[in-house]
């Protein structure tokens, strides 16, 4: 089934089935293709950081521009002593970028269009905004639920409000980017499917093909784009839910 | 009505909730250009609340396009 836009998110076994205890932990092509992302990102950083020139080249500046950008979101939205965390903001920011990135070109894997990489992803994010919170703030941490200056008689309720919000805050975060990806890959390949399905009903069909190939084009840019916004916008939600372990009172 | 047929319509009523998602998504970029065009200089700073602002909005598509598909390949 080669016209099967669901096709592509498939996973294969790349050192055959290994079963340990019951669990299956083959090394499979979702695998590979992580260990080519923190490769890409470690390879261009380190070759970015060679020179340290004080002017820089064109590669030194794109190494200063991620670290700039990632900069620029931790301290605007946590602050100065959000800069503990900046480590782990731009691990995430990049893993998520280049995954999203790479997974655009043909044949490559989409690591985050699988739900079980961006749930952990957002589950550890969460788990870890509750043990920073609080190891730091002790059980005034809990203080997040119940906001200040609202009336006796619905600060149940919006305490109720609070709580579901702050559960629902992991599934949102690893749905958005495992939604974004999978729609944006199955509308992708659906449109160059209809190239494939137009072009074999013979001239007038190949000619009538044009249009979705160029839609084909345009989609791919717009990819391109949705891939960079969804890598920053799980970055900056994930500072904004980091935000709420390390000042609650807001 | 046949099972199967009941299940790819539920699957297209669910995507009907991606069309609220659009419009939230509309209603926040539109506003922020209208202020943007008001007060160019402090346009750049609310950028970031923009961008989430739609990804909230946009996460709350993607649950009904979720559904869909589980509908469709389930």
């Amino acid at each position: 089934m080669a016209n099967d836009p669901i096709h592509q998110f498939r996973l294969h076994d790349l050192v055959g089935p290994v079963n340990i205890a019951g669990y299956e932990i083959s090394f499979t092509n979702s695998a590979l293709f992580m260990g080519i992302i923190v490769a890409t990102i470690t390879g261009i950083l380190l070759l970015s950081a060679r020179k340290g020139a004080l002017v820089p080249g064109r590669l030194q500046l794109v190494g200063e521009m991620w670290y700039g950008l990632v900069d620029n979101m931790v301290t605007s939205i946590m602050g100065e002593d959000g800069k503990k965390f900046f480590p782990f903001v731009f691990s995430i920011f990049s893993f998520v970028l280049m995954a999203n990135l790479i997974g655009l070109f043909p044949y490559f894997f989409t690591v985050t269009s699988h739900v079980i990489i961006t749930e952990a992803m957002a589950f550890f994010i969460i788990g870890l905004v509750v043990v920073v919170g609080i190891t730091k703030h002790g059980l005034g941490w809990f203080k997040l639920f119940v906001p200040h200056g609202v009336p006796m008689v619905i600060l149940p309720f919006i305490s109720l409000i609070e709580i579901i919000s702050f559960l629902s805050r992991p599934l949102s975060l690893g749905l958005r980017l495992f939604g974004n990806m999978l729609a944006g890959h199955i509308v992708l390949k659906v449109f160059a499917g209809f190239v494939v399905t137009l072009s074999a009903l013979g001239f007038g069909g190949v000619l009538g093909s044009i249009l979705p190939l160029g839609m084909t084009v345009a989609l791919t840019a717009l990819e391109f784009l949705v891939a960079f916004l969804q890598a920053f916008v799980f970055a900056t939600l994930a500072c904004v839910y980091l935000n709420d372990a390390l000042h609650p009172g807001h | 009505m046949d099972a199967e047929a009941a299940k790819l319509i539920g699957a297209g009523i669910a995507c009907i909730g991606m069309g609220g998602a659009g419009i939230g998504v509309g209603i926040i970029f539109g506003n922020y250009l209208s202020g943007a065009l008001r007060n160019p200089a402090a346009a750049g700073a609310q950028f970031t609340n923009a961008l989430i602002g739609a990804a909230l909005a946009e996460g709350l598509g993607i649950f009904s396009f979720l559904i869909a598909i589980l509908l469709y390949l389930k």
